[in-house]
């Protein structure tokens, strides 16, 4: 079986990203990432693109398309060379919006999810909470019913786009009682009173990105706003798992080859002891390694892409593509480095900035613990 | 109205190219295509065109392999109407390639052929003068900026040193300058929207045209590696060096 999920269409629409890249993205990542911030209208450009819509139906304004197109998007976007960028967008399509598309009214997608894939308006997806990280059962946040309205009482953590969303979608406690079977998700308006935005979060890497702390201190939010039905909301956030897992691997997967490429280029060109480091045989072993290590993940996880296309049940493989990949990219990114020797240490090169990018990989979205304990209940009961 | 534009497919000039390890060619394993930047240049004046015009259809044209769909499919999703690939494999020299094109627009009679000034594979540039000779049409060569008035078309050149302004009545070629315009990137709509335009094949032999290369690539060889360069300690030795070595001042 030759694992290619890429048609014709696919690589002109990669050529297009990796145009769109070039000129839009690499002259400007290092200042995002230094800023800490991004410009806001990088979220209408990429909508206007319909980059943000690709798997969502022309009639929300989306393309239409099915994930393996969403791949070409993630990968050409992650040799821009901001990370943190991309981790933002990727919030958008494939964090805060899918369950609107799921579970959503008419309505709803029509006013959220439209707005959305324009890139007219930013989403967040907060379920973090101080007290609550792998355990999303644990959380305390409180929506309680009073009329048409929601009440909203509690506090988010680590949201990201969380200072510059214009919604949330926002998982609370709508029977607190009941444990996981009494979460709901609301779509939640950030110019409600009684919201506020905490301190900004500094972060290890993915800088460019928006970290931030959430407050709701008695915030009505319309009953018409909650996703599907109430305390459905466990169910809802672990089926979104699914996409945001995998494009994280996706993503994973691209800062890992982006990383290996950027030493093949280097130890072509350094010298040391009279020839050119590639020349040496002990640089030669190390890098075929990784080069196996990043070809035999990539054909897993198209492997994973082409299932999950196709509608099957991949939740074990996802896991294991989110699993194995997040901590194959950390491995491959930090053995990377080494090959630049002191210039890999410096910000003259990208490539210690990617390292501090990609050991999110085994905490967000699900920690590599978190999958180990998904992976054993679905393999070893 | 109908505009002409001839695409290649051409190996990415941002990449570099290997040779294979017997010079007969470019090792193209693992080796990415797209159209000659020229020719998307040409695609996106002639889309340009159609955009305040409106009634204008606009055909590309490409010789080559099966390959060559896709950069017939990317000048489509730019927003081309439809293509035709004369399917031709191997290595045609630019004689053969006007011959094939002259027969293309003779049963596709076009008001305008809009070309790219010259292929970034082999620099070669002669095609579109031999077509414009073929078919005793007026050529406008190296366009920066093209206007069109009813049937008269207005072309500003690029020259060594400076800009000419030349005019010509339809129908007629130009070859696109680098400067002529920013081209499109192929948007998602467009690209699945392209795949449902149609796409004829012929081969040159349909077109009536027997090849028989003129040409023929003998070898290929990489350029002599780049000498060590020297820092000098001032201005005088530079200008010195410049003079006496270099013999460039
Ligand atoms: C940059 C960044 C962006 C983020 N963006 C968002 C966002 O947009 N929205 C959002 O809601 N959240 C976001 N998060 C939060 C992220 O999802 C959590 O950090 C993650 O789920 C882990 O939760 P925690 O940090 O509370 O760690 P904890 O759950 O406290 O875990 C601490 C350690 O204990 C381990 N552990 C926990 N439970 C078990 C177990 N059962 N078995 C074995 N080991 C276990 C964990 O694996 C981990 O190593 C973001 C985090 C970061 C760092
Ligand atoms: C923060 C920082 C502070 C520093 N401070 C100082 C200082 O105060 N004074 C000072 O003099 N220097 C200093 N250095 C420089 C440091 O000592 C060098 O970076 C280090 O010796 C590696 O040299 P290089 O960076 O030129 O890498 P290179 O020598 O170019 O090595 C590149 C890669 O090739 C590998 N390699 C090289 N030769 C071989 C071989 N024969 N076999 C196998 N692999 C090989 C290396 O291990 C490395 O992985 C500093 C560097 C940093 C990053």
């Amino acid at each position: 079986m030759r694992c290619n999920i890429f048609t014709q269409e696919h690589e002109i629409f990669r050529r297009t990203v990796k145009n769109f890249v070039e000129k839009e993205i690499k002259p400007y990542a290092t200042e995002w990432d230094e800023k800490e911030e991004f410009p806001r209208e990088l979220f209408k450009r990429l909508g206007e693109l319909g980059f943000l819509g690709i798997k969502y139906p022309e009639k929300y304004g989306g393309a239409g398309l099915d994930f393996t197109y969403e791949t070409v998007f993630i990968e050409e976007m992650a040799r821009g060379g901001s990370l943190g960028m991309l981790l933002s967008i990727l919030v958008q399509t494939d964090m805060a919006t899918p369950a609107i598309y799921h579970f959503g009214t008419e309505e709803q997608k029509e006013k959220f999810l439209k707005p959305a894939l324009s890139g007219e308006k930013i989403f967040a997806i907060g379920i973090t909470e101080p007290g609550a990280g792998s355990d999303v059962a644990a959380i305390k946040t409180t929506a309680k019913r009073e009329g048409d309205y929601y009440i909203v009482n509690g506090s988010k953590t680590f949201i990201t786009n969380g200072a510059i969303a214009d919604y949330i979608t926002l998982a609370v406690k709508t029977a607190p009682e009941k444990g996981h079977r009494g979460i709901s998700l609301l779509i939640f308006d950030t110019g409600t009173e009684g919201f506020s935005v905490g301190k900004h979060i500094k972060k290890m890497g993915n800088w460019a990105s928006n970290t931030a702390e959430l407050f709701f201190d008695n915030c009505r939010v319309p009953v018409e706003n909650r996703i599907g039905g109430e305390n459905m909301g466990f169910y809802y956030i672990m089926k979104g798992f699914e996409t945001e897992r995998l494009s994280g691997a996706v993503m994973a997967q691209a800062a890992a080859e982006y990383a290996l490429e950027i030493a093949l280029k280097y130890v072509k060109e350094r010298e040391a002891f009279g020839k050119k480091i590639i020349d040496l045989q002990a640089i030669r072993h190390r890098l075929v390694d990784l080069m196996t290590e990043v070809e035999v993940s990539k054909r897993f996880l198209y492997y994973v892409i082409d299932k999950y296309v196709s509608g099957e049940d991949t939740l074990t493989e996802i896991t294991m593509a989110k699993l194995w990949i997040g901590e194959m990219a950390i491995r491959v990114a930090n053995e990377a480095l080494q090959f630049l020797g002191g210039y890999g240490y410096t910000r003259e090169y990208p490539i210690e900035r990617i390292l501090r990018d990609v050991r999110l990989y085994t905490i967000g979205g699900g920690t590599s613990e978190i999958m180990r304990e998904i992976l054993s209940k679905r393999l070893l009961s | 109205m109908k505009i002409l534009v001839p695409v290649k497919r051409v190996p990415d000039p941002d990449v570099k190219i290997k040779l294979k390890k017997d010079g007969s060619g470019i090792d193209t394993e693992g080796l990415k295509f797209v159209i000659n930047p020229f020719d998307e240049i040409a695609v996106e004046e002639a889309i340009r065109i159609k955009e305040r015009l409106g009634d204008v259809e606009i055909v590309v044209v490409s010789i080559g392999g099966e390959e060559s769909t896709e950069q017939l499919r990317t000048a489509m999703a730019m927003g081309a109407d439809r293509a035709i690939l004369v399917v031709h494999p191997d290595y045609i020299d630019p004689p053969n390639v006007a011959a094939i094109l002259a027969k293309v627009v003779e049963k596709e009679q076009p008001d305008l052929i809009i070309a790219g000034k010259q292929a970034v594979d082999d620099d070669l540039g002669q095609a579109m003068q031999m077509l414009a000779e073929m078919l005793d049409y007026p050529q406008a060569t190296f366009a920066s900026k093209v206007e069109i008035d009813g049937t008269k078309v207005t072309v500003v050149r690029e020259v060594d040193g400076g800009l000419t302004t030349v005019e010509f009545e339809m129908p007629g070629i130009i070859t696109a300058e680098l400067r002529l315009n920013e081209p499109r990137y192929a948007s998602l709509p467009g690209i699945m929207k392209a795949k449902r335009k149609p796409l004829d094949k012929m081969t040159p032999a349909d077109l009536g045209v027997e090849v028989s290369p003129k040409l023929t690539v003998k070898a290929m060889s990489e350029p002599p590696a780049r000498k060590a360069g020297k820092i000098v300690e001032s201005v005088d030795e530079l200008v010195k060096l410049l003079h006496e070595e270099a013999k460039v001042i």
